[in-house]
């Protein structure tokens, strides 16, 4: 019975259901057409630009002139002092979240470490930059007491804020954050049984590491590197806060240029912006493909 | 075993010194405006200053702006994509992932060259007119966290049935949305709206170049200019990402307790 009246309502279901899908198409166009308009244009059209001169022709001189030196060493400090700070940030982060997730540390660490990491990594752009100036400045609080109580002369050893180890140590402040966000969930997918079945087989500590935990944990150790990457190879404010434009990175080469257009070239910024959607889009679509990796697992 | 707790608690001490020195070297800092002795000086300029109060309005502003337009984008499309649209799903995901992939300061670029004052459409001629491309600037830049936040919050109730149910009461879609689905996920949207709030507050890069006068421009320019006022003011842009977060454990924990009466 229930199957007749269901058959004869058919068509008129069906077209309840065009009807919906209609509905449903409306309801998603604004999306995809402010997606177009202030998302996928925009970085279309500065891709585009990186191939035309002036006059709108194609050309591949925008490209070409990137192999200035100036430009070469900018691509090369960004990418050292991103390297560094994802690389760093990882390794640290992935150890205070290990020891707040499975440390066997007091109950409070784990809620007040993720609030604070939730606050820290949004700790960025400019407020981060004075907070540094004040802390590792020339008469920062850590220089002026290693200097008094220590006798350590800070600067006198050839750091300075205002350089490749300075922006590293400054971008660590949210990227530790970030990867304790992303890596204690995935810690949390380690299950219990796996540790325990290792163990009744006799595996020490370090195999358990090497041949169970490691191999699943290593697609999202990798992809939050590479996110953490790509998150202070973009990032503007902090790096121009700290040293004006007396460190030559990228961003900071961009900014001016589009200030100013202190390169008088504006086909050689959008190639310059171009070099930076390939690096970071190289990076993000090897973390998606290894995020997908390791979600087979942590189930 | 307390070998391994050990080694637990020196990652904590270490993280939690490099975390809070900088923290209490910037408040020290903040409070040595007076020669001498410790005072709230600082703060009492940064505080008073005109020009403090019209940029932080104007940022407020501009993220409540932000909040309201990515929440008309974002509820509706994650709605119908959870419904009718699966098949869509990847392709969205993937949309709202690019904000993360390509720096801000490489679409305010296209910003630039699409919407300049001799294009089709100039957004950048008349100051009104750029406002509402920053606010649409600032959309984008928060899509990834506002969409992960709704997505989240529409996963954990069910939608299909929410909708039947309203719709055998003989709803409309507007009615389905704005009375149903929306007071489900309020807690998901206040959560991507507290963290809008707190990525918008302070943006830099896009306000200044395209040249509004936003709370970041603010901050750079006393940055370069001034010596304690900028510890005072990262102390309070401290305190307001805290606020934010804070704001998201209270709103996003809380499982609606209070029902309707």
């Amino acid at each position: 019975m229930a199957q007749d009246a269901q058959l004869s309502q058919k068509p008129a279901a069906a077209s309840l259901q065009l009807s919906q899908k209609t509905w449903a198409w409306i309801g998603v166009t604004p999306f995809f057409i402010f997606a177009l308009m202030f998302l996928i244009l925009p970085t279309v059209d500065l891709m585009i630009g990186a191939f035309q001169d002036p006059d709108g022709n194609f050309t591949l001189q925008n490209l070409a002139n990137l192999n200035s030196p100036t430009i070469i060493s900018a691509y090369v400090i960004s990418l050292k002092v991103s390297i560094a700070s994802a690389l760093t940030g990882a390794v640290f982060g992935f150890f205070m979240a290990y020891a707040a997730v499975l440390g066997g540390l007091p109950q409070w660490i784990r809620p007040t470490l993720m609030t604070f990491s939730g606050v820290a990594s949004n700790f960025a752009g400019l407020p981060l930059a004075f907070a540094f100036i004040a802390t590792l400045g020339r008469v920062g609080l850590v220089t002026v007491l290693a200097r008094d109580w220590l006798g350590f002369n800070l600067y006198g050893t050839g750091f300075n804020l205002l350089s490749f180890w300075g922006l590293t140590i400054t971008y660590l402040y949210f990227q530790i954050p970030l990867m304790v966000l992303i890596i204690a969930p995935a810690l949390d997918g380690l299950k219990r049984e796996w540790r325990e079945a290792s163990e009744i087989l006799g595996a020490s500590r370090w195999q358990y590491w090497r041949h169970v935990a490691f191999p699943i944990l290593w697609p999202s150790i990798l992809g939050t590197t590479l996110l953490l990457f790509a998150n202070s190879f973009g990032a503007v404010a902090t790096a121009y806060a700290l040293t004006g434009s007396s460190l030559n990175i990228v961003t900071i080469l961009l900014y001016a240029q589009i200030r100013g257009d202190v390169l008088h070239d504006q086909g050689l910024g959008y190639a310059l912006a171009l070099g930076m959607i390939l690096i970071t889009g190289l990076s993000n679509g090897a973390y998606i493909w290894l995020r997908q990796r390791s979600e087979r697992w942590l189930r | 075993m307390t070998q391994a707790r050990l080694g637990s608690w020196i990652a904590i001490v270490l993280g939690t010194l490099y975390f809070v020195i900088p923290l209490i070297g910037t408040f020290e800092f903040s409070m040595k405006m007076r020669r001498g002795e410790y005072s709230f000086d600082a703060y009492r300029v940064v505080l008073n200053d005109p020009q403090f109060q019209a940029t932080f309005a104007y940022s407020t502003v501009l993220a409540l702006a932000t909040i309201v337009v990515g929440v008309v984008l974002v509820v509706p499309t994650a709605y119908w994509i959870q419904l009718r649209l699966p098949k869509l799903r990847p392709l969205v995901e993937f949309i709202t992932l690019m904000p993360l992939v390509i720096p801000a300061i490489v679409i305010v670029f296209g910003y630039i060259r699409l919407y300049n004052s001799s294009s089709i459409l100039p957004m950048t001629s008349h100051a009104r007119a750029t406002d509402l491309l920053l606010t649409f600037s600032y959309v984008t830049l928060a899509l990834p966290y506002m969409y992960r936040a709704v997505d989240t919050g529409l996963r954990s109730i069910d939608v299909r049935t929410l909708t039947e149910a309203a719709e055998n009461l003989g709803a409309g879609w507007p009615t389905i949305l704005f009375r149903v689905i929306l007071p489900n996920v309020r807690s998901a949207i206040l959560s991507g709206a507290f963290l809008t709030f707190a990525i918008v507050i302070g943006e830099f890069t896009m306000a200044s170049l395209l040249n509004r006068p936003a709370f970041g421009v603010y901050l750079q320019n006393i940055g370069a200019n001034r010596a304690y006022e900028p510890s005072a003011l990262a102390i309070i842009a401290f305190l307001v990402t805290w606020a934010c977060m804070g704001l998201i454990n209270v709103f996003g924990r809380g499982k609606q307790i209070k029902a309707a009466p």
